[in-house]
């Protein structure tokens, strides 16, 4: 449908576990090779659309996909993956940074061990950009298959007619998920349209050796917490870490905040455009995320995610909400002290029920070239084996597969898993929760606005009330 | 560039020949061509763009699907950018703030410099090329060189002179910071520009001068000035068009928000990036390419105004 018709997307899956920020894994540095074109990674410059697939997909050169894959019934161990696929399977991939490129290749090379006939062409752009093209990017010639995120923003795309439907693959791969990920990976038609691989949980980091030292205690409570900050701001700490100058990441902020006050249900509404921006409800949440600012760290609109984690390894702050990402910034034993916790209970009608918890996953084109490959591959991604070989390579992340072996998990990664499995309401984070042209260009800069002016809370939310009316109706 | 015929040249006597040379078929055919097919080239990439983008900004669409999903809504973008954007205001202002700084900073401070270069002192060549250097950098590596200076916590400044001023991140400060970078890149651009005009300047100009016993200041202002006026002219244009196409640093620094609005950044949040508002995107184009003609328009009415009087 198009996006004029004041469509509901279907909000109302039970606890689709949607999906936050694309995680932007950069560097300062590191981003020069973001800067300008898309910069193809050099060494993996596989320009899309150019695989020579031998053998078409209808006609499928050599065993099809689809023939002889009885999908294992439990057996982790030796989990599915598909069978024999042949060919050259094209992949575009965002995963930019070094651990994730070199994660994606070891599960590619762990698919062309068990399908010598195929080759995976892997076409490598830079996160952000990556994101930022897509819509051009899947209206050209997009990869056979190509990463993405769970939840609207999939769904979004799903409807507009741009990416293939997998329901197949899901035949074979379903006994494997919970059916929040099944949700989460379904379109607006009940098609499913992608593959889920990984999520990560948003929580507030901390190290438990500064803790223990300090003799700070985890608040559970919203009173905790509020009592525990002017103690570590008298050890000369900022108490929480804080970050937003490439605009994303304090939308985790309100993202818990609101869930908090609100409930999981308010909040998904609120990203729907159900709720409004200016109802009392609302600026609810302002007011209370106004009250930890004091408590933040200073010229949090000039710091990025990276240097914000380098702080709190530094110990100049105490905690930091952000994904489990954050484990990406340290190394050996810090790692292993780093901790975090579910931000604390604010109304006890809703307690800790509801974390961000972002899905990343992958997707197929609309007209793959190598149609029986991609679904090969794209099995292959939703099969034990796939993800315990990405998994080995990137470990901040836990398993979207219930049957992936966690016997590799670090301490962090089982925590996260633990806290994945306890929450009753797994959302997204703001950006994959709501339409992509509200979440860029209003909320960024809004949620700016108020770090830098917390105190007009009624004016800024009548301005974003009024910016989402004109995009919602539109 | 356009050069303007200067007043030393010799006057020409004979009248201009009106169309009275005949051509060949074949020269005929050559000469279309030679002209037709760059006109078609130009007509396909910038003519056609433009004119679409103007039709565009008249729509909703969010360029998916064939044009039949386009929704007309008159004047609706033109009106929600002006009262519905906050970010819009802040983006032209910053826009003519910077091509304010670059105009009014920029350009003496090349002019200064370019002045002790043509001095022909010890070493010369070695400032000309330092400050030349930055000129060949793109901006968007200018942004992360400045980046590493201005950065909060792990910045330069900050860590030598112990401030905590956040040079990116506060509003009020950014854009001088950030203005700073873009002229460290320009100034050295102006200096050559303007250096290249001095060396054309006729040195018996400035000896005669000497001998009617003019000091140096008097030397520059009314001889050596006078004669720089093309120059003056193609830096100008050099830095209204440097001042509207302003994006890349801003846009590496961070993303054109929070203090560095600027109109090309914000057309190319709504149009490229995940949003795809391509209407709305539009219409701020179609706004920026409004304010680039109030100062187009002006300076090709006297470059041909000129050149069809002489």
């Amino acid at each position: 449908m198009p996006r004029r018709s004041p469509s509901t997307p279907r909000w109302m899956s039970p606890s689709p576990r949607e999906v936050g920020f694309p995680i932007e894994r950069r560097t300062l540095l590191k981003g020069i090779a973001g800067v300008g074109a898309a910069a193809a990674v050099p060494g993996l410059a596989a320009c899309g659309g150019s695989s020579k697939s031998s053998g078409s997909a209808s006609t499928g050169g050599g065993a099809s996909a689809a023939a002889g894959s009885a999908a294992p019934a439990g057996s982790a161990a030796s989990g599915g993956g598909g069978g024999a696929a042949s060919g050259t399977i094209s992949f575009g991939s965002n995963g930019s940074d070094p651990v994730p490129k070199a994660a994606y290749q070891a599960l590619f090379d762990a698919f062309q061990a068990k399908n010598s006939g195929a080759t995976v062409k892997v076409n490598t752009v830079d996160h952000n950009t990556f994101q930022e093209q897509i819509n051009s990017y899947l209206q050209g010639k997009p990869e056979d298959v190509f990463t993405w995120f769970a939840g609207y923003r999939m769904r979004f795309f799903a409807a507009q007619g741009l990416v293939g439907d997998i329901s197949d693959v899901w035949q074979k791969i379903g006994s494997q998920y919970t059916d929040a990920f099944k949700q989460a990976s379904t379109g607006d038609d009940g098609k499913q349209y992608f593959v889920p691989m990984y999520n990560y949980p948003w929580g507030v980091f901390y190290f438990k050796s500064v803790w223990q030292k300090n003799g700070w205690e985890v608040p559970k409570t919203w009173d905790d917490f509020k009592a525990l900050l002017p103690k570590i701001k008298a050890k000369g700490m900022s108490p929480i870490g804080f970050a937003d100058k490439d605009g994303w990441p304090v939308m985790g902020w309100f993202d818990i905040i609101n869930m908090r006050v609100n409930g999981y249900q308010y909040h998904v509404d609120l990203m729907a455009h159900k709720n409004t921006w200016d109802d009392p409800k609302t600026k609810d949440v302002f007011s209370h995320w106004a009250e930890l600012l004091p408590y933040t760290e200073s010229n949090p609109l000039g710091r990025t995610w990276q240097e914000a984690a380098q702080n709190l390894g530094g110990g100049k702050s105490a905690m930091y909400l952000l994904g489990s990402f954050v484990g990406q910034q340290y190394k050996g034993a810090q790692l292993d002290d780093l901790d975090f916790f579910p931000f604390p209970e604010i109304n006890s009608q809703y307690g800790q029920d509801s974390i961000d918890a972002p899905i990343d996953g992958v997707m197929m084109a609309k007209k793959p070239k190598n149609e029986a490959g991609a679904k090969a591959l794209l099995e292959f991604f939703g099969s034990p084996e796939g993800i315990e070989a990405y998994l080995k390579t990137d470990s901040n992340d836990v398993a979207a597969n219930k049957q992936a072996s966690t016997a590799n998990y670090n301490a962090l990664q089982k925590k996260s898993q633990e806290i994945i499995a306890s929450t009753k309401n797994i959302a997204q984070f703001m950006d994959r929760d709501t339409r992509p042209d509200f979440a860029s260009t209003v909320m960024i800069p809004s949620l700016q606005d108020f770090i830098k002016n917390p105190k007009d809370i009624d004016g800024l939310t009548k301005k974003i009330e009024s910016q989402a009316k004109s995009i919602f109706t539109g | 560039m356009a050069t303007t015929l200067q007043d030393a040249a010799a006057p020409t006597g004979k009248p201009r020949r009106r169309g009275g040379r005949r051509f060949s078929t074949r020269d005929k055919v050559v000469l279309g061509l030679m002209m037709g097919v760059p006109a078609l080239i130009h007509i396909a990439f910038v003519w056609f763009p433009a004119i679409a983008s103007v039709a565009l900004s008249f729509a909703r669409w969010n360029g998916v699907g064939g044009l039949g999903t386009i929704k007309w809504v008159g004047f609706d973008n033109y009106h929600q950018i002006t009262t519905n954007y906050p970010s819009f205001w802040p983006a032209v202002h910053h826009n003519l703030f910077w091509l304010g700084a670059l105009l009014i900073v920029g350009t003496p401070l090349g002019l200064f410099l370019a002045i002790l270069l043509d001095k022909e002192m010890k070493g010369s060549r070695l400032y000309q090329s330092a400050i030349y250097l930055p000129v060949v950098l793109s901006l968007a590596l200018v942004g992360f060189i400045w980046q590493l200076i201005y950065s909060p916590d792990q910045g330069l400044i900050n860590n030598v002179f112990h401030t905590d001023v956040d040079w990116l991140g506060d509003p009020s400060v950014n854009i001088w910071a950030i203005i700073v970078a873009a002229l460290w890149k320009h100034v050295g651009y102006i200096m050559v520009l303007y250096l290249a005009g001095l060396k054309a300047v006729d040195t018996s100009l400035r000896e005669a001068a000497s001998m009617d016993g003019a000091t140096e200041v008097q030397t520059f202002r009314s001889v050596v000035f006078p004669s720089l006026r093309p120059i003056n002219i193609v830096v100008l244009v050099v830095t209204v068009i440097e001042a509207l196409r302003a994006f890349d640093i801003v846009y590496i620094i961070n993303k054109g928000r929070n203090g560095l609005e600027l109109l090309s950044v914000l057309i190319t949040d709504n149009i490229i990036g995940e949003a795809s508002r391509i209407g709305f995107g539009s219409a701020i184009a179609v706004i920026l390419l409004v304010i680039s003609l109030a100062f187009i328009v002006p300076y090709l009415t006297v470059v041909f105004g000129k050149e069809f009087k002489s």
